[in-house]
């Protein structure tokens, strides 16, 4: 049963990532990985990682991806705008070869890992819940975890930046 | 204890697939039973009832992408705000450190959520957080009668109303 | 056993189904009662008797009359973007405990569709999901005041997305747990989260009326100076889902509320109730049932006060709203967090 549904998730994960690719209307890209986010999330449930699965909706389908919707619908994308852009055999080209390699290198990444496997006197069920991790995340990880919120305030600094008011700018 | 988890978020699947069959069901008996009749004039967008001007995709202002981005910074730190609320309150880990653990997670989390304060505080400074106010435009009458004279009028029918 | 078990829950998804858009229709019908009641009128009283055939009709009218798609919309955006806010705001209340154990022929049923460790998570990404609905519906329109409708809703409940996140940390400090059955049982008896989460409570219920999209926060939809908003070219069925859509919100945010800050389904002395009676099985399926009845009065007393509040209140600017909402809600949702934190380590 688990199995099964593994392979079904993982076959429609792999769909839905085409399609973000493959799609011309960027939204529909979008929508694609917001299914794909979803399927993501459920391999984390099937995981036992509940935390993680829901983490991941919560930040990626429903903050990230609004980010990526605004950035879409804001650009000015009519029908001949999209038609007027053409694509270069040469920059095809540039792409293919540039994915080529990328590939290369998942597939030179990938060929050397192992599967650990797990201990069965060590292995809890429990490793994804939110208590374990709040647990140790305030213990073990305590100095990266307080790292991280300097991360955030120069991300926000960052943000801040990069919304600052130009001279002439029209609001509607 | 996982494979009923896993059986409780199968339930969240059936859910979502009730919910999908439920919506195309709705959707697709209004499809058969209605009338479909469209023309040219039915079709067009509506525009206060001029014919419509242009295309309704054009470039927005940022502003709403600016609050979109430090949205993003704050909802990954409620995430991690989350496994801290769950284990804060712990009696056992309260007791097992004879009440250290509390005041040593609460401090902790301060210290967090201060420099995030001082993240809010920096967008805030910087007027990020002040949307743009309306400047109503105050009408003005281009009328030979001096304003005091409607004043006055306007007081003595006052006068007579409470009389 | 397996196949018992499956037909219990689907049998169990069905009646919750029901209930919600019974609930949901039927608060059509009282939002009119309660708008005529406050501005003395009648409201609708000519289907059937007190006018209680009135959503039917409505049901009916959404089906028979004519749709039309903008010509230059984008044709499958237009159909998903409803589908998208119905799909969720159904999703919503799976988590939702109406009510405690009951005890039919030894077996245990919780009346509770799904019980996750992370209930309260689930709920919260619901919400955030809940943004899509209308931004595709509102983009894919093609209409300048649907899009204008469309990003005002994006951004509105972005922004009281993480005030509402905040208290609802306040309120996890205090269980210390995500699951909402569990919430509701340590609020057992008189022992409700409201009294130790006043300012929590505000806060989230606030948000809970900008997520929802209601007066004083319908901005995304305010007819005086967006027409319709989002749905300004919707129509038919479509229409019908967008609309029916958000009294399923209504109706989950008020259970929500209920779960959180009301004791759910807890009553005060339902332990003496309960030991009055010789029979346990009797006397604790007697006081589910009683505090399955107490869930509901609770969630309508929030629904009537959501149409309360839209018919008092004048709707706000929007840069009031986004002022309330960074520069009022956040701070105090911080706040409420170290309160409740100082006051759980001193008092407990």
């Amino acid at each position: 049963m688990t199995e099964s549904l593994f392979y079904f998730l993982a076959s429609l994960t792999l769909l839905c990532a085409l399609m973000v690719v493959i799609s011309r209307n960027p939204v529909h890209s979008v929508l694609f990985l917001i299914i794909t986010f979803f399927t993501i999330s459920g391999h984390y449930i099937l995981l036992n990682a509940q935390f993680l699965a829901a983490v991941n909706i919560i930040v990626y389908a429903g903050a990230i991806m609004v980010l990526f919707l605004f950035v879409i619908m804001f650009l000015n994308m009519n029908k001949d705008s999209e038609s007027r852009v053409k694509t270069s055999t040469l920059s095809k080209f540039a792409g293919t070869i540039a994915g080529g390699l990328l590939f290369v290198i998942m597939v030179a990444a990938v060929k050397d890992t192992t599967i650990a496997g797990y201990n069965a006197d060590t292995f809890t069920s429990q490793t994804g819940m939110v208590e374990t991790l709040g647990a140790v995340l305030f213990t073990q990880y305590l100095l990266p975890f307080e790292l991280a919120s300097v991360l955030f305030l120069v991300a926000m600094v960052g943000a801040v930046m990069l919304g600052k008011k130009e001279a002439g700018e029209q609001h509607f | 204890m996982a494979e009923t988890y896993t059986s409780d978020f199968g339930t969240i699947l059936l859910f979502l697939i009730g919910s999908v069959i439920f919506v195309m069901l709705g959707l697709f008996t209004a499809k058969l039973i209605r009338p479909h009749r469209p023309n040219p004039e039915k079709l067009t967008t509506y525009e206060s009832g001029e014919e419509p001007i242009g295309n309704a995709w054009v470039q927005f202002n940022p502003r709403f992408y600016v609050v979109a981005l430090i949205f993003i910074i704050f909802d990954v730190e409620l995430a991690f705000l989350f496994p801290w609320a769950t284990v804060f309150g712990r009696r056992e880990l309260i007791e097992a450190t004879n009440g250290a653990w509390g005041w040593f997670s609460l401090i902790e989390m301060f210290i967090f959520i201060g420099i995030l304060i001082l993240g809010l505080a920096y967008a805030w400074a910087k007027g990020h957080l002040d949307w743009i106010k309306p400047k109503p435009i105050l009408p003005q009458s281009r009328s030979g009668i001096p304003p005091d004279v409607y004043r006055q009028f306007n007081a003595r029918q006052e006068a007579k109303r409470e009389a | 056993m397996e196949s018992v078990e499956l037909i219990y829950k689907a049998v169990y998804i069905l009646v919750i189904f029901g209930i919600t858009l019974l609930i949901a229709t039927y608060s059509t019908y009282a939002e009119r009662k309660v708008a005529a009641f406050i501005q003395d009128r009648v409201g609708p009283n000519r289907a059937g008797p007190f006018g209680l055939m009135q959503p039917l009709a409505d049901a009916g009218k959404m089906f028979f009359k004519e749709e039309f798609i903008p010509a230059k919309s984008n044709r499958m955006l237009f159909i998903i973007g409803p589908g998208i806010a119905m799909i969720v705001a159904c999703m919503s209340s799976a988590v939702i405990p109406f009510g405690d154990m009951l005890i039919i022929g030894g077996r245990e049923i919780y009346l509770q569709a799904i019980e996750v460790n992370i209930g309260m998570l689930y709920i919260f990404g619901v919400v955030s999901l809940g943004v899509y609905g209308l931004m595709i519906g509102g983009w894919a329109s093609n209409n300048k005041f649907s899009l204008l409708g469309a990003i005002r809703a994006a951004s509105q409940n972005i922004s009281y997305e993480l005030a509402m996140g905040m208290s609802i940390i306040a309120i996890l400090m205090m269980t210390g747990s995500l699951s909402l059955r569990e919430i509701a049982e340590q609020q057992a008896g008189f022992n409700w989260n409201i009294w130790y989460q006043p300012l929590g409570f505000i806060i989230f219920l606030t948000c809970s009326f900008a997520e929802t999209n209601r007066t004083p926060f319908d901005l995304p939809e305010c007819e005086t100076e967006l027409i319709g908003g989002y749905h300004t070219e919707y129509s038919s069925m479509k229409l019908g889902l967008y609309l029916f859509a958000e009294y399923i919100n209504i109706f989950v945010a008020s259970a929500v509320m209920a779960t959180l800050y009301f004791g759910a389904y807890n009553f005060p002395f339902m332990e003496n109730l309960r030991e009055a009676f010789s029979d346990p099985v009797v006397g604790n399926n007697v006081v589910t049932l009683i505090g399955v009845a107490v869930m509901f009065a609770k969630i309508f007393f929030f629904i009537f006060f959501f149409m309360w509040v839209r018919w008092t209140l004048p709707r706000f600017r929007y840069d009031q709203l986004m002022k309330l909402g960074w520069q009022i809600l956040i701070p105090l949702a911080i706040l409420n967090i170290l309160l409740t934190g100082g006051g759980i380590l001193l008092f407990d």
